[in-house]
């Protein structure tokens, strides 16, 4: 058990929460809240597996699972912004869509033998620089790097540019957005799609570079839930939202590693390969997603940059009382 | 309907003919003209529902209308969105401010607008907007977020925007509604400033003195009719424009009988209680209501008559002191209590507090009564002998909805405090709070309020009555205390309207001066007679 190796894969699997948590938080700062990410996720999974299978091309298959997850992305879309109907149960339906679609069409996909991969790389320069090297910029796939790209770009969208200030504003206040002629609806369909094809990045991600392979719904494994509460820990910010994704990646590691050693600080190991201690830790990631959305919600209401105001709730031009 | 003809020359900017818009069984604009003029301040007068709002959301491309066309500069328009309306150069002030309060003043202005392409510059913009406030004396900085700023200052940022967008066309949704009257006389010299510099501006306002002050001509609207079309204001009166938005001569002054009073009702003693900040709201406050009589509370808003009605209705718990309702000791009781004595709340936030914005007539007025007979057997509830109440109480208090399943929230604001007052009234309380019981309605329905208070004040009810229009306050109540700070500053006894020196003394009463101070003020003022 090595704590740098611990970090450098908490980073690495860090990547793919990050991707997610970043489409969830454009989706939610336009008003939708969308939990079938983790129904997405798996449907990008499959599909850019599938297509690196079947056509030898990992790149294709990215694209092809953004493109594939933003699809259905729009179910929940027209479900909850054109028909008005309440986002929490039909994210919940979308999971369950996500994930029979993904099995279904993903069915003998595990048998499939070598596939191309994306690529692994380190930076030059950067890989020596003592510890940080080795932990970012060491041996690391290259969606690792385009993860970090993401991050002040999603910040600068949000913070800087016209657009975000759009998205903002159709999250908070639609009447007022609406009232200065921004499309409402064809904004929410945007970010619900946007957001679609970043789980969608994000399942390929794990199938074709962090854990390669097609395990049906264990690919996944509850990731995409965990990305639903990292927004909340987030604050919706993207630069939170990356150190939560990291820190996550590395406890989902430390919850792996740490079975492996006999001894540990000098004690017998009480995980050491033991069945029941090793469920139990498996849990730890989940029951620390409850309490940083515990805490990530007071946390909110303290400093008053919580939730964006209007989320989940479906827009209606001119109804009163609103 | 009166025809008008007063600016012959003037160029028309907006005209609409025979506009009819519909909302699920209501018609809101029934075959409704309107003529807008170039440099004219145009009121647009009615009652609550008469359909103000929604002609001019017609206009501002927020609603298409069924029928009817809508003419700028002479050239028919065909709004299919806000947009559009904007371009066109409408610019409309809703009465609920259309601000992102998360956002700083520039980027509300700028929401929206082509310009900047992709990357904020906000520093270049936050300039633009300054040079644009300093020439209309709309005063607002830039760089604040929404959130930060008080409601005046909301407004300006509302007119900013409109002005940055070059709209010569400003329609104002009930702009003094929200407004202190120093903010007003700012208001009102910013619109005329306005109108110099060639703006039209559509005033929509149901108060009546406000139109006198402001506009130059007005069109009145009853019940999605218009009842007078364009007329000018001169020789025309309060009475005649109440006449013509009411449909029936509404009595300003009514007499109060002097009655015979009771018992104590409430009585409380040396009251504190804290606000929502954990800060003293009440210190020491103590008084009574008998049986018959309404007690009237002025005060700044802030200064702890909130937090009273709060109290002696069982909503927040005093840290000292005791409350008695009919003699038995009230103090920090839960709510449930106060119902089962038959104390009635007329809440400040009808939307919220008052209301279940979400249910229908029928659950929102059972809410009290629900578990009683004949409502209420055990545990079930009969919707049978519910939806004959909910029908007794619409009849009886002409509460005008399609019919009693539907959603309150659709009410309009004189509907729903009729719905309060049915559900608070029709168990004819022996004690009732009303806060701002009148406030945002139109002038019948105002009326239609205190002849209900004053009906409850007969039948022997102790009122108390919290209200910042002195007016009321002056109109209705037996006794008055002024509140400061959580203090009472003086107790008035003989209250009578139309009396400046009484009213002298209360407006310094709530901004401080205790009473006795006062009589030594007041008598060093009247030796200078």
């Amino acid at each position: 058990m090595d704590i740098l190796v611990i970090l450098q894969a908490g980073v690495a699997s860090g990547t793919v929460l990050l991707f997610a948590t970043l489409g969830e938080i454009l989706s939610e700062r336009s008003g939708v809240m969308n939990l079938g990410v983790e129904g997405m996720m798996l449907v990008g999974a499959m599909s850019a597996y599938s297509i690196a299978v079947h056509l030898g091309n990992p790149w294709l298959g990215l694209v092809v699972a953004m493109l594939f997850a933003g699809i259905i992305s729009q179910i929940h879309a027209f479900i909850t912004i054109t028909l008005h109907a309440d986002q929490v149960v039909s994210g919940l339906a979308l999971t369950f869509v996500g994930t029979g679609l993904s099995l279904v069409l993903g069915e003998g996909l595990n048998k499939a033998g070598t596939v191309a991969l994306l690529p692994t790389l380190s930076i030059p320069l950067l890989e020596h620089i003592p510890v940080i090297g080795d932990i970012f910029f060491k041996n690391h796939s290259i969606m690792v790097y385009i993860g970090y790209l993401f991050i002040p770009l999603t910040w600068y969208f949000i913070n800087k540019t016209r657009p975000g200030m759009h998205l903002k504003a159709v999250g908070e206040f639609p009447a007022a957005a609406d009232s200065q002629g921004i499309k409402v609806y064809r904004l929410r369909y945007l970010y619900v799609f946007i957001g679609g094809m970043l789980a969608g990045l994000a399942g390929g991600t794990i199938s074709l570079a962090i854990s390669p392979g097609w395990f049906s719904e264990l690919t996944t494994g509850g990731q995409g839930w965990i990305a639903v509460g990292l927004v909340i820990f987030a604050q919706w910010n993207p630069i939170r939202a990356a150190a939560g994704s990291y820190i996550f990646g590395a406890l989902r590691r430390l919850v792996l590693d740490i079975q492996g050693p006999t001894m540990l600080l000098g004690f017998a190991n009480p995980f050491f390969y033991n069945p029941y201690l090793g469920f139990f830790l498996q849990m730890i990631p989940y029951a620390f997603t409850i309490v940083v959305l515990v805490i990530g919600s007071q946390e909110a209401m303290r400093k008053r940059i919580g939730a964006p105001a209007a989320l989940g709730e479906p827009y209606v031009r001119g109804e009163r009382g609103k | 309907m009166v025809d008008g003809n007063p600016l012959e020359a003037a160029e028309t900017v907006v005209k609409m003919r025979g506009i009819v818009k519909q909302f699920p069984g209501v018609v809101a604009n029934d075959h409704v003209d309107f003529t807008l003029y170039r440099g004219e301040i145009h009121a647009l007068l009615g009652e609550n529902g008469a359909g103000k709002s929604t002609l001019m959301n017609v206009l501002a491309g927020i609603y298409r209308q069924e029928h009817g066309h809508v003419y700028i500069h002479d050239r028919e328009v065909h709004f299919s969105s806000p947009r559009d309306a904007i371009m066109a150069g409408i610019g409309m002030v809703h009465q609920h401010f259309m601000l992102v309060p998360s956002l700083t003043v520039t980027e509300n202005i700028l929401l929206g607008l082509d310009e900047p392409r992709f990357v904020m510059n906000l520093d270049r913009y936050d300039q633009a907007i300054a040079a644009l406030s300093e020439q209309y004396g709309l005063r607002v900085d830039p760089k604040a977020k929404v959130w930060q700023l008080s409601v005046g200052e909301q407004q300006r940022v509302e007119l900013l925007k409109m002005l940055y967008r070059g709209a010569e066309i400003l329609i104002l949704d009930e702009p003094t509604a929200v407004l202190a009257p120093v903010e007003i006389d700012e208001l009102f010299l910013t619109l005329r400033s306005m109108v110099a510099n060639g703006k039209s501006i559509i005033f929509i306002s149901h108060k009546l003195n406000e139109v006198l002050a402001i506009s130059d001509r007005l069109t009145v609207l009853r019940r999605g009719q218009v009842t007078a079309d364009g007329i000018p204001l001169q020789g025309i009166t309060r009475r005649d424009l109440a006449r013509l938005m009411v449909g029936r001569e509404v009595i300003f002054e009514f007499e109060k009988q002097a009655h015979a009073t009771g018992d104590d009702v409430l009585c409380v003693e040396n009251i504190w209680s804290k606000n929502d900040k954990g800060l003293d709201a009440l210190k020491g406050v103590s008084f009574s209501i008998k049986a018959g009589e309404i007690v009237g509370i002025a005060a700044v808003a802030g200064n702890g008559q909130s937090e009273l009605a709060e109290v002696v209705t069982g909503l927040r718990r005093s840290s000292k002191g005791t409350v008695r309702i009919l003699g038995e000791d009230f103090t920090n009781s839960p709510v449930r209590r106060g119902i089962q004595f038959g104390v009635g709340h007329i809440p400040e936030d009808r939307t919220h507090v008052g209301t279940a914005p979400n249910l229908d007539v029928t659950d929102n007025v059972i809410m009290k009564n629900y578990a009683r007979e004949p409502i209420g057997h055990g545990m079930v509830v009969d919707m049978g002998a519910a939806h004959s109440f909910a029908k007794d109480l619409r009849a009886l208090y002409d509460i005008v909805v399609p019919n009693i399943d539907t959603p309150v929230r659709l009410l309009s604001g004189g509907n729903l405090q009729r719905l309060i007052l049915a559900r608070e009234l029709s168990g004819n309380p022996p004690f009732l709070v009303a806060v701002q019981p009148t406030r945002g309605l139109d002038v019948g329905a105002i009326e239609g309020v205190q002849r209900l208070l004053l009906k409850q004040r007969e039948e022997g009810a102790a009122i108390l009555l919290i209200s910042e229009e002195l007016d009321e306050l002056l109109r209705l109540s037996d006794r008055l205390f002024v509140f400061y700070e959580g203090e009472i500053m003086g107790e008035i006894t003989n209250v009578h309207t139309n009396d400046d020196e009484l009213v002298e003394q209360i407006g310094l009463m709530m901004t401080g001066t205790r009473m006795d101070e006062l009589h030594l003020e007041t008598e060093g003022a009247s030796h200078h007679d």
